[in-house]
């Protein structure tokens, strides 16, 4: 039985952002999936929510690509169907790979992209492969829409910068990113199935033309800080370095300076740093490989 | 034959459609909904308790406090009961309690018209506490000065008791001996039944009515009666379909505080249900022990004399107690057999944790994880084969035990160790897997097992079973001993229809057990179903032939000694003619105008024996030193548990144990906050319970050796199969990368510091 305050049921986009503007308050939420949001309910965080959902919206759901060619990812599409779209299997595998990594098939079937990253936190498997390929979100409110680099999305632990009457209605790929690139995330949980990341590393490079180089190279974490982040200093290890064990190990060592992992009870911080760097070696290496190249 | 076959389940069909109800299933919608308060501190006093605010949340009908309940303590553990108090269990927990003794204790109760107004009345509950220090560690609790939980247990010790044999100073000091010193720990882990505990009582015709999910029905009775002051025979417990248990539901839980809630609100329905995060703290664990082991051994692996000491953390309130503690002391004491002497103590002390309780394996998951991960070590220390150095200490055939008078009548552990070895191909895969180098690397291990079968001689063994046989032939079975998943019923209706003589289908088990209706048996523990229970029906069985015999004797006029019952037809057996049908006889007997009977028999089986249950398991991992990763690859249990009567149902009672098993030694862990003993992964995220994904294929063997104390040949099953797997698991880790390491579960936090400080894992200055 859960403590539900209201529920309503935006039939567009333009309905769901003035429902948001009718009972907007700290206690409205919107909810897709409900597989995070209904859970914080049973566990009483969010009692007597009101709750607007954008769950039917067939608006938002789907994977396209813009007459520019940029890949657009609408938010309410669930990860079951993210990992088997064709587009996105062609143009940013490694993005299907990440989300088939969360929960179970049932988590799978009824979670949302969307949630993933507007729940704001570290952990959100798609978060560091968006982040690693440059994403940028586009946002709908009353005033029309906007977009974001998705590092300026995440503000802190739990907050986006969503406007109570915004609604994430895209996520875009430009093609300059997602061209001729080769990914791998890695997800290192306490269990193979069900569990969150203790900490998460996606990676994904683009070669030259002959495979000798490492032509870019971009990393991202999760759990390696209070919000998925970028390892800048692990990719100038690597950016338009010899595509060599040397040119990985000198990347995962340098990832150590980006990194903030947290001591919990979770997991030490002494772990977590040792894995960043494993995980960024082992990430480079199957990326490298991917793309053609050879260690 | 019937024993001795795959049948299927008499509750497939129904539990796979749905068709099988449940507790929850079979509550009135109607039923008022019960929550209870838990206290926010793990150590003090409610001093007082404000619930004016929440008396005011619409839907709220009653709250009642610790202020209120009356001012009975009583124990929880579900064993039988006995008349004899200083065999007693400790009864040491009120309803409610003011004096607090864990994070989470139980401290009042509200009932709503329903779940919502029920949590919200719980949050506007407003408690003022006397705070005490608090200790969360058993060592820790012993010394002095420690916060103090029971005023009757003086340094927090529930018991402490020593067993010994030989003379242990003496034996010592033989020279040439090799001192082997070890220190081990288990973690404390939740059984994660995947029916949450719950129940719903009424009051009729003056009686409490409480439906509940339990495995022990008839103790659940008992304890209610006790906790409220009542006569036992104004409680009746009624037991349906339950969705698991493994020792957690061999507890009185929360059936005495439903029941009173019940009473309280002028005996209307009340449902109690405890959500899963109340399971973790509010229930019961298996106890987290410290055992530490010396052995000294003779430099070709012969062990002269060994010494044992258990540390038990107990938590807040004694439910099982030191029973388990002993346990795990008897299953140190019986493995392997010194020459010369050893000694062993065992402390079960109170904390500020969770009630530990019955578990599977109670007590011996942790006495192997320690014996065998030592045996191992000793074998690893002189350069021994570790099978060989087993094979040279342990219990040996035709030893016979002067307390239980057990015997070990087969070499059940060689036959098991063959069936394990040939499987995982562990010899040539033993020699493989040494020295290696690299960051990956992999490694065979394996763990003896111990178990006995039944609490005789510590504890009444006793079951009783009621048949009745219907017009066409067929029979209701009633047996206080209970399905709880395990498949109990199949066996026992395999084994009357072989008793009686009729097919496995007119053989009708009334699963749900009914205080009023079902004759007496202490339920489902121990393993001790099949064999106890299996006694109690073959006696009946036989009573009820010998009825339908001396029937059929008046009917067909042949000699009582001639006549026998053989696929639901009277068989004259100097012939072999079926005189007539099981059927058309019963039919008979019940209209007859000249003599009608209804036939039924019933009577109580005590069983005044026990038997070993001896197995292992071998593991096979890859261990993936940088991530701190074990991938299980192979496991394989082996288990002598006596004639098999259902073999498919066995396999699937190794594979749950197994499961369990892994959990153990890889990823289960409940974990406390110091600062203020709050458990921090009361949930199924946090606490790691390993997945499909996690498991390989799960092999089992089986030898079955015919048990000779027992009704069908049979011995335990129910709880061996979880005890060898984690110290195979650690064995074969230990194989694999030279790491003993001694704290279970081995994840990969353990790994981590132990890969560390063995230098596998280079740190930088």
């Amino acid at each position: 039985m859960y403590n539900m305050g209201a529920y309503y049921e935006a039939t567009s986009v333009a309905h769901a952002i003035s429902l948001l503007q009718r009972h907007s308050g700290p206690t409205t939420k919107i909810v897709a999936g409900g597989s995070d949001v209904l859970i914080q309910m049973r566990e009483g965080k969010l009692a007597g929510y009101t709750l607007v959902s954008i769950q039917r919206l067939d608006e938002l759901r789907g994977v396209y690509m813009d007459d520019d060619e940029t890949l657009r990812i609408l938010p309410v599409t669930s990860f079951s169907h993210i990992t088997k779209h064709p587009l996105i299997k062609e143009y940013i595998n490694v993005l299907g790979y990440a989300v088939d990594q969360i929960g179970s098939p049932q988590i799978r079937n009824i979670g949302t992209i969307g949630g993933n990253i507007c729940n704001g936190v570290t952990s959100a498997d798609s978060a560091s492969t968006l982040l690693a390929y440059d994403a940028v979100v586009e946002i709908t409110g009353p005033a029309g829409v906007r977009r974001l680099p998705i590092t300026d999305f995440y503000i802190k632990a739990g907050v986006v910068a969503l406007m109570p009457d915004e609604v994430l209605t895209a996520i875009l790929i430009p093609k300059e990113s997602y061209e001729n690139t080769h990914g791998h995330y890695i997800k290192y949980a306490m269990r193979n199935a069900m569990d969150i990341a203790t900490l998460g590393c996606s990676l994904n490079v683009r070669l030259s033309p002959d495979k000798r180089a490492v032509e870019r190279v971009r990393v991202g974490y999760g759990v390696a800080g209070p919000v998925p982040m970028r390892a800048k200093n692990a990719e100038e290890a690597g950016n338009g370095r010899p595509a060599s064990m040397d040119t990985v190990n000198r990347a995962a060592k340098a990832a150590l300076l980006d990194v903030n992992p947290r001591d919990s009870w979770r997991a030490s911080k002494a772990l977590r740093l040792h894995l960043a760097e494993e995980l960024c070696r082992r990430a480079f290496t199957m990326a490298i490989t991917r793309a053609g190249g050879s260690l | 034959m019937h024993v001795g076959q795959s049948l299927p389940r008499v509750d497939a069909y129904d539990k796979v459609t749905g068709r099988a109800k449940y507790t929850d299933d079979l509550v009135d919608k109607s039923a008022l909904i019960a929550k209870v308060l838990h206290a926010q501190i793990a150590h003090g006093l409610v001093i007082k308790m404000d619930i004016g605010e929440a008396l005011r949340v619409p839907g709220v009908v009653k709250i009642v406090t610790c202020f209120d309940v009356p001012d009975i303590l009583f124990s929880t553990a579900g064993h039988p009961w006995s008349t004899d108090i200083s065999h007693q269990d400790v009864a040491d927990r009120m309803l409610l309690n003011r004096r607090v003794r864990l994070y989470g204790d139980d401290i009042a109760a509200v009932v709503a018209e329903d779940e919502i107004a029920a949590s919200s009345a719980l949050r506007a509950i407003r408690v003022e506490y006397e705070e005490y220090p608090h200790v969360l560690n058993p060592i820790e609790a012993m010394a002095p000065g420690a916060p103090q939980l029971h005023d009757a247990f003086l340094n927090n010790i529930l018991k402490q008791t020593s067993a010994g044999r030989g003379d242990f100073e003496a034996a010592i000091q033989e020279p040439g001996l090799i001192r082997i010193e070890g220190e081990y720990e288990t973690p404390m882990v939740q059984h994660s039944h995947l029916e949450l505990p719950v129940s719903y009582a009424y009051i009729e015709s003056g009686r409490i009515v409480i439906v509940s999910s339990t495995q022990i029905p008839h103790i659940v009775r008992r304890v209610v009666g006790q906790a409220l002051g009542m006569p036992w025979g104004k409680v009746r417990v009624i037991k349906p379909y339950i969705g698991g248990g493994f020792g957690n539901k061999q507890d009185v839980l929360y059936e005495p505080l439903n029941a009173y809630l019940c009473q309280q609100v002028g005996g209307r329905l009340v449902k109690l249900e405890i959500s899963r995060e109340e399971t973790f703290f509010a229930t019961r664990v298996r106890h987290a022990d410290k055992i530490r082991l010396v052995s000294y051994v003779r430099p070709n692996g012969r062990i002269v004399a060994r010494s044992c000491d258990v540390y038990a953390n107990q938590g807040a309130y004694a439910s099982h107690g030191h029973s388990v503690t002993g346990k795990t002391m008897t299953a140190f004491r019986q493995l392997y057999h010194e020459e010369k002497a050893h000694r062993v103590t065992g402390h079960t002390v109170y904390t500020n944790t969770p009630a530990a309780g019955a578990m599977r394996g109670y007590g011996v998951p942790q006495a192997m994880f320690a014996v065998e991960s030592h045996a191992e070590d000793i074998a690893a220390a002189l350069n021994l084969d570790s099978l060989t150095f087993r094979r040279m200490n342990m219990m040996p055939v035709g030893f016979t035990d002067d307390f239980s008078k057990n015997v070990n009548y087969y070499d059940s552990l060689n036959q098991c160790i063959e069936k394990g070895r040939a499987c995982i191909d562990y010899d040539r895969k033993r020699k493989l897997y040494q020295n290696q180098t690299g960051p990956v690397r992999r490694g065979v291990g394996m763990s003896l097992l111990w178990y006995n079968t039944a609490v005789w001689p510590i504890s009444l063994e006793a079951s009783s079973c009621r048949m009745v046989l219907n017009q066409d032939g067929s029979v209701q079975v009633q047996l206080g001993e209970t399905e709880i998943g395990q498949g109990a019923d199949t066996a026992f209706a395999q084994m009357t229809a072989d008793v009686l003589g009729i097919p496995f289908h007119d053989v009708h088990m009334i699963s749900t057990q009914d205080t009023d209706i079902t004759p007496y048996g202490t339920g489902a523990y121990a393993s001790r179903q099949t064999y106890v229970g299996g006694m109690s029906i073959r006696q009946t069985a036989n009573m009820l032939k010998e009825k339908i015999i001396s029937y059929a004797h008046e009917l067909t006029r042949m000699q009582i000694y001639d006549l026998d019952i053989q696929n639901a037809s009277i068989i004259h057996r100097p012939t072999g003619n079926a005189l007539l049908s099981l059927g058309e006889l019963a039919t008979e007997a019940l209209y007859s105008l000249s003599h009608s009977e209804h036939f039924s028999a019933e009577a109580t089986y005590q069983c005044k024996t026990n038997a070993y249950s001896l197995g292992c398991a071998f593991a096979e991992v890859e261990v993936d030193i940088p991530l701190c990763k074990i991938t299980l690859l192979n496991i394989v249990n082996a288990h002598d548990c006596g004639r098999l009567v259902n073999p498919q149902l066995a396999a699937a009672q190794v594979h749950g144990g197994m499961s369990m098993g892994i959990g153990y030694g890889l990823s289960e862990r409940m974990l406390f906050d110091e600062k203020t003993g709050r458990l921090l992964n009361d949930n199924f995220l946090d606490y790691k319970l390993s997945t499909v994904l996690d498991h390989p294929r799960l092999e089992t063997r089986f030898v079955e050796n015919y048990e000779p104390t027992s009704a069908f040949g049979t011995k335990a099953l129910g709880e061996p199969p979880a005890v060898p797997v984690a110290p195979a698991i650690r064995n074969a880790v230990l194989h694999a990368t030279g790491v003993a390491i001694n704290r279970a579960p081995l994840n990969p936090h353990e790994l981590f510091t132990a890969f560390v400080s063995a230098g596998l894992i280079p740190t930088e200055k």
